[in-house]
């Protein structure tokens, strides 16, 4: 296997007396969706938030493409490839879709310390951004305000804006969450066509979508990484069905 | 539709120019200097709605700025008239094409030291620690009393201005005109600016800004600085119309009634800040003649503008002006 994307090793994190990440060991591979599933309160949330900078860990290290990422701002680590979408969405509701995009795009140019060209005659910019759009097929929305698009619209559009930051590394934090059967779909197969453009790691509720993406699966179950495998393997582990799949939806 | 615009704007402009004639004609001689004070509050407040409207940084201390541009004149002119210069460094002066600068450069290194440190915070503590501060700059010109201290200092003569005469109602009037247009003009500018969208992103979601790769605090640091600069051009003025700087100017009733001004007019508009001064100083000349109390009319107008117009004065007219 060639060297991982993301590598993380002994990650761990507590709140109190509360073990939300025990010597977590991750490791996500070029090309892979890796999925990371588990009952609600496992540590996925915080997990991702680790990953991406907003919160610091205890022990442990990441490292991205062999660089290390400890003491690094979630701004730089978005530099660096690191690119997420929430699991509550968070876009910004007073600017359209596509000026949603185009802000991801213009600081992936570098600084925003221009201070006298008018942004929106600057048809270059409208460009790049309305291609990223296209990705997810979000282009005919494009001059829609944020607060008015509809909820599944607001996920691809969280997409879209991660995108725009040229990621090598997606962190997609329940994207199916609230979709409803037909988006749902159509979701799965935005993500799938993603798969050659960056690495995804993929927290996600829906066994559906888990197990028709994902290459690999790691369970999370109180902080700890219980199992780690093919799909194939994760879903007869006797471990995982006891601690997980079998709770829930059988 | 640009032509259309530019039009409106070059009428407007032209109408105001009129004003001292009008004034005169209609027997107002007082409308002029009204004008001037709203202009120069109109260019303090839209700069602070730079950091409040568009920045969502809800500063409580934009009158130090405001204060700082003043004295920045009044000691300059104080060094220029005694003939020693200032720490026995810089020597004063009474050109207002250095004075007006070093207002700005002066106010604007205050914002940005103010600004490093306040901006650890948001929220309250924002607003509470941009207070304090303002506070503790006022306190500093009460006791400073080679400058005047708690009476202020007295500018005796206005700037030097290519040759013109800056106690001419009329032209000190014209002058702030001018830099009213220029304030508009580089706020239309930079708010439209990717500098300008990276703010405007900052106030609706930081969490989401930092997300795609932006440093919240070097952009926020930068536009309360600019904010700070604006509002210390325009203490600049002030001192120049008054000739005359105080205290008061610093007190934090004055950031509280540029922050009325820009509630008033418009949060996070250009024109808005500019219309709520107009209203904030006619209203204040109109009910300060007839009753002390002032203030607390002045408060349900504020009460009714916020509840009802959706947007401030400029909302309203655009509103009224559809129908």
């Amino acid at each position: 296997m060639s060297a991982p994307v993301l590598q993380v090793r002994g990650l761990s994190k507590r709140f109190g007396g509360l073990t939300a990440s025990d010597a977590i060991d991750l490791a996500v591979a070029p090309g892979e969706i890796h999925a990371l599933i588990g009952p609600n309160g496992a540590g996925k949330t915080t997990l991702i938030a680790q990953l991406c900078g907003e919160i610091s860990q205890d022990a442990g290290t990441i490292h991205l493409d062999g660089e290390p990422l400890a003491g690094l701002p979630p701004a730089s680590r978005t530099a660096l490839g690191i690119a997420r979408t929430f699991q509550i969405t968070d876009l910004l509701p007073d600017f359209t879709a596509v000026e949603n995009v185009a802000l991801a795009v213009q600081i992936r140019d570098g600084h925003s310390f221009r201070l006298f060209r008018d942004v929106r005659r600057d048809a270059d910019l409208r460009a790049r951004a309305l291609a990223h759009l296209a990705t997810v097929e979000l282009v005919d929305r494009a001059d829609i305000l944020v607060a008015s698009l509809s909820h599944g619209e607001a996920k691809l559009l969280e997409l879209a804006v991660a995108l725009a930051t040229d990621p090598r590394l997606l962190l997609l934090d329940e994207p199916m969450a609230g979709l409803g059967p037909t988006e749902s779909a159509a979701m799965i197969e935005t993500l799938r066509a993603l798969k050659s453009r960056a690495a995804i790691l993929l927290v996600e509720h829906d066994m559906d979508a888990v197990f028709s993406l994902a290459d690999r699966v790691s369970v999370l179950v109180y902080g700890r990484i219980i199992a780690t495998g093919t799909v194939a393997r994760i879903r007869d582990d006797p471990a995982v069905r006891d601690a997980y799949l079998g709770e829930g939806d059988g | 539709m640009r032509d259309a615009r530019a039009w409106v704007i070059a009428a407007l402009l032209a109408a105001l120019a009129a004003l001292p004639w009008i004034a005169e004609t209609i027997g107002q001689p007082a409308l002029t200097g009204m004008m001037t004070r709203a202009l120069i509050y109109g260019i303090a407040a839209a700069s602070l709605n730079l950091a409040l409207g568009y920045g969502g940084m809800v500063s409580f201390g934009h009158a130090a700025f405001f204060g700082i541009g003043a004295y920045t004149v009044g000691i300059l002119y104080a060094h220029h008239s005694s003939g020693e210069p200032f720490l026995g460094l810089v020597p004063g002066t009474d050109r207002l094409v250095l004075t007006i600068p070093a207002a700005m450069l002066v106010s604007g290194a205050m914002a940005a030291l103010i600004g490093a440190l306040s901006l650890r915070t948001s929220g309250v503590q924002f607003i509470m620690i941009t207070l304090a501060f303002a506070q503790m700059l006022f306190f500093l010109f009460v006791s400073l009393s080679a400058y005047g201290g708690d009476d202020g200092l007295i500018i005796r003569r206005a700037n030097e201005f290519m040759g013109l005469n800056l106690r001419d109602k009329a032209v000190m009037y014209w002058l702030c005109l001018a830099f009213a247009a220029a304030t508009l003009f580089v706020l239309h500018r930079v708010v439209n600016s990717r500098f300008g969208m990276a703010i405007a992103g900052l106030r609706q979601s930081e969490r989401r800004m930092r997300a795609i790769g932006l440093h919240p605090w070097r952009y926020r640091l930068a536009a309360f600085t600019l904010s700070g600069m604006g509002a210390g051009l325009a203490g600049g003025l002030m001192a120049n119309y008054l000739r005359f700087a105080s205290p008061d100017m610093l007190h934090w009733t004055k950031s509280g009634e540029l922050m009325i001004m820009v509630i008033l007019g418009g949060v996070g508009t250009l024109i808005g800040p500019f219309l709520g001064a107009f209203a904030f100083i006619a209203l204040e000349s109109s009910l300060a003649a007839r009753t002390e109390h002032w203030p607390l009319v002045l408060g349900l107008i504020l009460l009714l503008v916020v509840l009802w117009t959706r947007g401030g004065l400029r909302a309203l007219i655009l509103r009224l002006g559809r129908r």
